[in-house]
């Protein structure tokens, strides 16, 4: 493992990344940034790592999934539409 | 829904049509669901705001004009029936001003530090992993996993989280960086795993 060497300029970084990742970040804090980032490996993955992250939840949320059977029987039922229950999409 | 595909004609739905609302209720029910439950945090409030989304659409279809797809009406009235819900039953959630952007459990350690960016997709995006991405939105402290859900998950501005919950906008930052920051943590103690096997291969 690499030594451990996060120092106070990387703690102050922390608090603008996740702007940084959105792009809402001054120009100057920017650039300040970019320096860092330059020089400290470890801080360069907590950057990739949370674009990761937020990438990996947005593809998430694009899925296209069905409703558990069970809801969706009960919705129906709700929804006055029991006529149409067995008619569900193949996709 | 994907709207190419989509067979459900406009106009015989907005005439009242049953059969093309029980194939709209198909269409859109499975996302729908899934955002509930990850702002709601728990079933039961998801099925019951699930079932009064569909019956005030049902009732203001006629009024639909075509303005914004399908979805995002449906996806609109879903949401605000959810935050209305949080506002009745948790109105603490909205109000805490949260200010202070450091936790304890903010802080990076060496552990924290993994760089799951190269893991392949199969991975990444595995049942598993999909699984594991979930339960980790569910655990976050409830007021910084609706600002989540809504900013990253739902891609609502800055602006219309902040007025939805009526909080402000630099409020809603605040939370959000928590959010991802504990979620990117999570993460890499979840995908250091395989990076563990791989070295005992
Ligand atoms: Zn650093």
């Amino acid at each position: 493992m690499i030594n451990h060497t996060y120092t106070s300029s990387c703690k102050q970084m922390l608090g603008n990344l996740s702007d940084f990742i959105d792009g809402d970040l001054q120009a100057e804090l920017c650039s300040e940034i970019e320096e860092h980032l330059k020089n400290c490996k470890n801080c360069r993955i907590v950057v990739d790592t949370l674009k990761k992250t937020v990438e990996l939840y947005e593809r998430c949320a694009s899925d296209e999934t069905n409703l558990p059977d069970d809801i969706r029987e009960r919705l129906f039922k709700k929804l006055a539409l029991n006529e149409w229950m067995d008619h569900q999409d193949p996709s | 829904m994907n709207q190419e595909r989509s067979t459900i004609q406009l106009e015989k739905l907005k005439s009242g049509d049953r059969e093309s609302f029980a194939m709209l209720v198909d269409e859109t029910s499975g996302k729908i669901y899934n955002t509930l439950l990850q702002l709601l945090g728990n079933e039961q409030d998801a099925e019951d705001i699930l079932q009064d989304t569909y019956i005030k659409a049902y009732r203001a279809i006629p009024d639909f004009e075509n303005r914004s797809a399908l979805y995002t009406w449906l996806h609109r009235i879903a949401l605000n029936e959810a935050l209305m819900q949080i506002r009745i039953q948790k109105p603490q959630i909205i109000s805490i001003d949260n200010n202070e952007p450091f936790s304890e459990d903010m802080d990076i350690e060496q552990k924290d530090i993994v760089d799951f960016c190269c893991l392949p997709e199969r991975e990444l995006l595995s049942k598993e992993s999909r699984h594991f991405l979930d339960q980790a939105v569910q655990s976050l402290p409830e007021s910084l996993r609706i600002v989540f859900v809504m900013r990253d998950m739902e891609g609502l501005s800055t602006q219309e989280t902040a007025d939805s919950l009526g909080i402000s906008e630099n409020n809603v930052k605040i939370r959000l960086m928590r959010a991802r920051l504990i979620l990117r943590k999570k993460l890499s103690g979840y995908f250091n795993k395989f990076f563990v096997e791989e070295k005992e291969l």
